[in-house]
């Protein structure tokens, strides 16, 4: 077994420089890599080009990022839960760059599963297509997409092993096993590390493969974005 | 005239037995609540659940267990999670049946604005694109005119597009209406709601064919 753990954030960070290409896992603030998203705030690295589906919101998530004005470019599909992040977009501080969701999950993909690029009909017609090459297959219009390429992909997984084997939970596994292998060098937190042998192989989400560095988080806040209840009668 | 929950009941009388469908964020959302008895209907989310059931009782609440709104939401038996590739794979691949959106403007040969507003909104598409561009079958919900009283039925959109020649129906505040090669062809009135009415608040052509019957919504 090859091991893959690392002792703490710091460690795990380690190489990450302002100006990169970072992917970081999550849908709105459910499944967000914690730990790393503080560290990069600690380390202030500036310049940097998130690749991420939302921007968190102010004061968590990205927007603590967006906050330290460390991010020099968002590549997102749905960044409005953010007013900071709207207002250095409009001032133009920040440079967007608003990606479908499913194109964005699968340029992740692609990026991961060795594919240069692809075609779908997402966006065909719109300004996203604007300056892509559009063709016809079967009597449908499609755009071609190409594959990201990322310095780093940070993830949160549920729990994982000293093989860098990933297990998420429900809904926390969004973007994350994408991007899994999907940048130079792939960083997983999370909630809980077990020793090699203790997850079940049928149950793994993510081949350690895909993963070069891995730790366990601490202090999880998991903070609920919208949270709807119904009442007992 | 309809409200909110009004679009949502006619909506979910389109609802078929066995489908998949996916709900935007909205009124479409409501459409959960007025399931038809007697048949079975699952709901995507494109966050990466299937199986979508009601929110949770209070305390029960889970931080890993949302829907593509941010809601925490619950699941049901034959629930399954999965991520965010294999979600739009389950769209692009029109494996969902039914796609349930909001829209800012719709056209006559059925594009579809509902993601920005150049130099006041622009939060993004999200999943719209994808949705719009893939589903077979996609019904748009949403109030007739906008807040200033103007059409959002349109011969063209004046927004960025979300999506061209993709809607086939739509279900507003006034009538429901489809999609064809020659324009909205209205198919119902609301309660209370005239063909004159629908006619003034329509920017697009509007076909007329034979009377127009009201919705029948319970």
């Amino acid at each position: 077994m090859i091991k893959k753990t690392v002792q703490n954030v710091e460690e795990a960070l380690t190489g990450i420089k302002g100006g990169m290409t970072l992917m970081l896992g999550g849908f709105g603030l459910c499944g967000i890599p914690e730990n790393s998203i503080s560290e990069l705030v600690k380390k202030n690295v500036k310049g940097i080009t998130c690749i991420s589906n939302n921007a968190g919101v102010d004061d968590f998530g990205l927007g603590l990022l967006l906050q330290g004005k460390q991010i020099k470019k968002m590549i997102s599909s749905y960044v409005g839960e953010n007013d900071e992040f709207e207002r250095q977009m409009l001032s133009g501080e920040l440079d967007v760059e608003l990606t479908p969701q499913g194109t964005l999950a699968e340029k992740c993909r692609a990026a991961q599963a060795g594919f240069p690029a692809f075609f779908t009909p997402a966006g065909y017609g719109t300004e996203v297509a604007e300056g892509k090459e559009t063709r016809e297959f079967n009597g449908k219009m499609y755009v071609l997409e190409e594959a990201f390429k990322a310095d780093f992909a940070i993830v949160k997984a549920w729990k994982g092993d000293t093989a860098g084997n990933l297990i998420f939970k429900g809904t926390a596994r969004n973007f994350n096993p994408c991007m899994c292998g999907a940048a130079k060098i792939t960083i997983a937190e999370v909630e809980e590390l077990v020793p090699a042998g203790e997850l079940d192989p049928n149950q793994v989400h993510v081949p350690g493969i895909f993963v070069q560095r891995i730790f366990q988080g601490i202090d999880y806040e998991k903070r609920i974005e919208q949270r709807t209840v119904r009442s007992h009668n | 005239m309809l409200d909110k929950t009004g679009i949502a009941k006619r909506i979910a009388k389109e609802l078929k037995d066995g489908y998949f469908v996916n709900l935007g964020i909205g009124i479409p959302t409501l459409v959960a609540n007025y399931i038809p008895s007697g048949i079975e209907v699952e709901f995507q989310s494109e966050n990466g659940v299937l199986g979508m059931g009601p929110f949770p009782f209070e305390g029960e609440e889970d931080a890993d267990i949302i829907n593509a709104g941010k809601q925490t939401i619950t699941t049901l038996n034959g629930a399954s999670f999965f991520d965010s590739a294999t979600s739009f794979a389950m769209i692009r691949g029109q494996h969902v049946d039914l796609t349930i959106l909001g829209a800012m403007e719709v056209s006559e040969n059925g594009d579809i604005a509902n993601w920005k507003i150049p130099g006041k909104m622009v939060k993004g598409m999200g999943g719209a694109m994808d949705l719009v561009a893939s589903a077979e079958n996609i019904i748009v919900a949403m109030m007739h005119t906008n807040k200033r009283g103007e059409s959002k039925l349109l011969k063209s959109c004046s927004l960025p597009l979300t999506g061209v020649g993709c809607v086939k129906k739509i279900v507003t505040n006034l009538a429901v209406l489809e999609v064809t090669d020659n324009g909205f062809k209205l198919l119902e009135r609301a309660p209370g709601i005239s063909v004159e009415d629908i006619q003034k608040a329509t920017e697009g052509t509007l076909i007329i064919e034979g009377d127009i019957p009201e919705m029948i919504l319970d």
